[in-house]
């Protein structure tokens, strides 16, 4: 089932919780809802479920337009973040409310059993349908509440934070067998989650979201590689900003000139955003950015460098092989060997929709880094 | 520390140390209290009552004009609770699910029961309820229906006063139910009539056995909005208490505490029933 949320605007007293948002999921696809709390992802979900309505704007599936039809005709399976299981009744119970809840085509008491184990066989819970939920633990109440959606065969599956009450472990365990579940069952899948990790490891596609609008939708590898806007870069991945001036074709650092092709940036000010990968240590003499240790911590088998750079002293982080010793205070040349720069507004980079048209992409041929003059 | 014993996890020990200290300190005032203010008054009633002798005390427990004393109480008290948990319930929802204006007000006139002296309340009741008064008229004229000075009118006190039990028991519990149980029924195709049969009302129900066991008790012991709407009329329309206090009145102390007695014991075996009751659907509906 395809499902198409068309101009959908929501306001809460006052304050959009979303603007004009269109989005388009397409038949079996896995779409991850990114973003910070207070972006719109859920009020999202809800209209599509239509636990909210929207002030204005249309949510179909396949053609059908649904702005009158009732939530309860419309087959979607919800999962809550905190499971939202009916307490006094067990698991088995549970996962047949939906199908003994329906008033035609109800399937006889051996269906639904037979239904219901199935599918606790499915989320392998098979054993436990005579528990109570209060006798499960977080992550088996999670599948439980899975299978309840799962049984009325919806024709999309929507997922509000299905992991955000979890602890790491099991939020891992739960990702890798969700997209199982999806895979085998082919549902039309929507998740909201502020997790980006989680977005980019289970999603077919990222809809990353922010102040009621959608910044980029996109896999999760353009999301990463080719952010739009500075939000998405920020919010996805580690990231350092150092703010450059642009004029007369070229960038600037402190009226140091830094030889950056910065492509057609109108001139004014600028930010360069740069992943820990786009940086790396200079230590063959070579020409670079003079900096000063103020932080390392040990990340896996690479250690996190934090750097204070120029005059105001801007921030860069990035990774050095674990094996070099490296300390507080201690004098290092960096260069920069990637990176994306965002034109910014009077408004700076908040001026999204404007940076984005005027993004630069530059991956260094020479690997020079910056000219030191 | 050597007479610790072995098997020390099923042995209940007095002194332990705990994150909750001054069990034994609390526990020792509770008794003490709960004997003060309940027990010892009671274990008299029983004493004072054994000293009738069983013939005697038969004979009193089965006269006519006391066993109908005594199905009026809890007879009345009994339909006055179960009217009181149907609306009771419609009360609290009313007051949690909606907001209108004036909510708190009315939400603050659920308690007046509570505060106003229930002799005020039957005077109120009975003048507005007897066959003259502006309501006792029209349900005569309508439905030659008498509520004043009959037995519907104890059930009307009793409803009166044992209300708010139920409204306040019942309220905090629906306060507390996740809308989002309601929201995901609903996705599962669950029409409105069905998500509150099979998903807030279970879960309202060991609250809602609670309100009635309280209003009941309520109705059972009350006194003074009664004796007002009641006309006391011996084998018609007089409760229980009222009973024990024209016993009281005529220096016949054995014969009032018998009642008295009688009434305790239908009184505890009542509210354990209620009690077993509760438990079960907590454990039925896994409440835990």
């Amino acid at each position: 089932m395809q499902v198409r949320a068309v101009n959908i605007s929501k306001r809460y007293v006052g304050i959009a919780a979303l603007d004009d948002v269109s989005l388009t999921v397409q038949p079996g696809e896995l779409v991850a809802l990114l973003g910070p709390s207070g972006s719109g992802k859920t009020t999202l979900l809800r209209t599509i479920a239509g636990l909210e309505h929207p002030d204005s704007g249309t949510v179909y599936f396949n053609d059908r337009d649904l702005s009158d039809s009732r939530i309860q005709d419309r087959g979607v399976g919800f999962v809550f973040q905190h499971y939202a299981l009916f307490k006094h009744m067990r698991v088995m119970d549970n996962i047949a409310f939906g199908l003994r809840a329906r008033s035609k085509d109800k399937p006889k008491e051996s269906e639904i059993k037979r239904r219901v184990l199935e599918l606790l066989d499915l989320v392998q819970l098979s054993g436990l349908e005579r528990r109570f939920p209060a006798q499960l633990s977080g992550g088996q109440r999670q599948r439980v509440a899975l299978a309840r959606a799962l049984a009325i065969e919806p024709s999309v599956l929507l997922l509000d934070e299905p992991f955000g009450a979890l602890d790491a472990r099991v939020r891992k365990d739960l990702r890798r067998w969700l997209r199982e579940i999806h895979d085998r069952t082919g549902h039309t899948t929507l998740f909201v989650t502020h997790d980006q990790e989680e977005a980019l490891e289970l999603a077919d596609r990222v809809v990353v979201m922010n102040k009621g609008k959608i910044e980029q939708s996109a896999t999760p590898d353009e999301i990463y590689d080719t952010p739009a806007t500075p939000f998405v870069f920020s919010f996805i991945g580690e990231s350092s900003v150092i703010p450059v001036q642009v004029g007369n074709g070229r960038a600037t650092l402190d009226e140091r000139l830094l030889d950056l092709d910065i492509g057609n940036l109108p001139d004014g000010p600028a930010q360069l955003y740069l992943r820990p990968e786009d940086v790396v240590m200079v230590t063959d003499g070579g020409p670079g950015i003079p900096g000063l240790v103020v932080s390392t911590r040990r990340i896996g088998g690479m250690r996190r460098v934090t750097i204070e750079c120029g005059l105001a002293r801007h921030r860069i982080e990035f990774d050095a092989p674990a094996e070099i010793p490296i300390n507080n205070s201690q004098r290092l040349t960096i260069r920069v060997i990637g990176g994306r720069v965002y034109g910014a507004g009077a408004e700076g980079y908040e001026t999204e929709k404007l940076a984005a048209s005027a993004t630069s992409d530059f991956k260094w041929a020479k690997a020079e880094g910056w000219l030191d003059r | 520390m050597t007479a610790t014993a072995p098997d020390g996890a099923r042995s209940f020990r007095w002194r332990r140390r705990s994150v909750l200290p001054g069990f034994g300190l609390s526990l020792g005032y509770t008794i003490v209290y709960l004997s003060l203010i309940v027990l010892i008054p009671l274990a008299g009633l029983g004493i004072r009552s054994a000293s009738l002798g069983w013939d005697q005390f038969w004979a009193i427990a089965f006269d006519r004009r006391v066993l109908l004393a005594l199905q009026l109480s809890f007879g009345s008290a009994l339909i006055a609770a179960i009217i009181n948990t149907v609306f009771g319930v419609l009360v609290a929802w009313v007051l949690v699910r909606y907001r209108f204006p004036g909510r708190r007000w009315l939400d603050a006139a659920v308690d007046l029961p509570f505060a106003l002296p229930t002799a005020v309340a039957g005077i109120a009741l009975a003048t507005l309820y007897a066959p003259n008064g502006p309501f006792g008229a029209l349900l005569d004229d309508w439905f030659g229906l008498r509520v004043g000075f009959t037995s519907f009118g104890v059930v009307m006190a009793l409803i009166f006063v044992g209300l708010p039990f139920v409204v306040r028991t019942v309220q905090p519990v629906l306060e507390e139910i996740d809308r989002e149980t309601e929201e995901v029924a609903a996705t599962l195709g669950a029409r409105r009539w069905r998500t509150v049969t099979r998903v807030i009302f279970p879960a309202l129900l060991p609250a809602i056995l609670t309100g009635f066991a309280l209003s009941f008790a309520r109705g059972v012991g009350e006194y003074g909005s009664v004796i007002f709407i009641a006309s006391n009329l011996p084998f018609q329309s007089e409760i229980a208490p009222l009973l024990i206090v024209i016993k009281l009145e005529e220096n016949n102390y054995a014969g009032a505490t018998a009642i008295a007695t009688i009434m305790l014991v239908i009184a505890f075996v009542m509210l354990f029933v209620i009690n077993l009751l509760q438990a079960w659907s907590r454990k039925w509906f896994g409440h835990e």
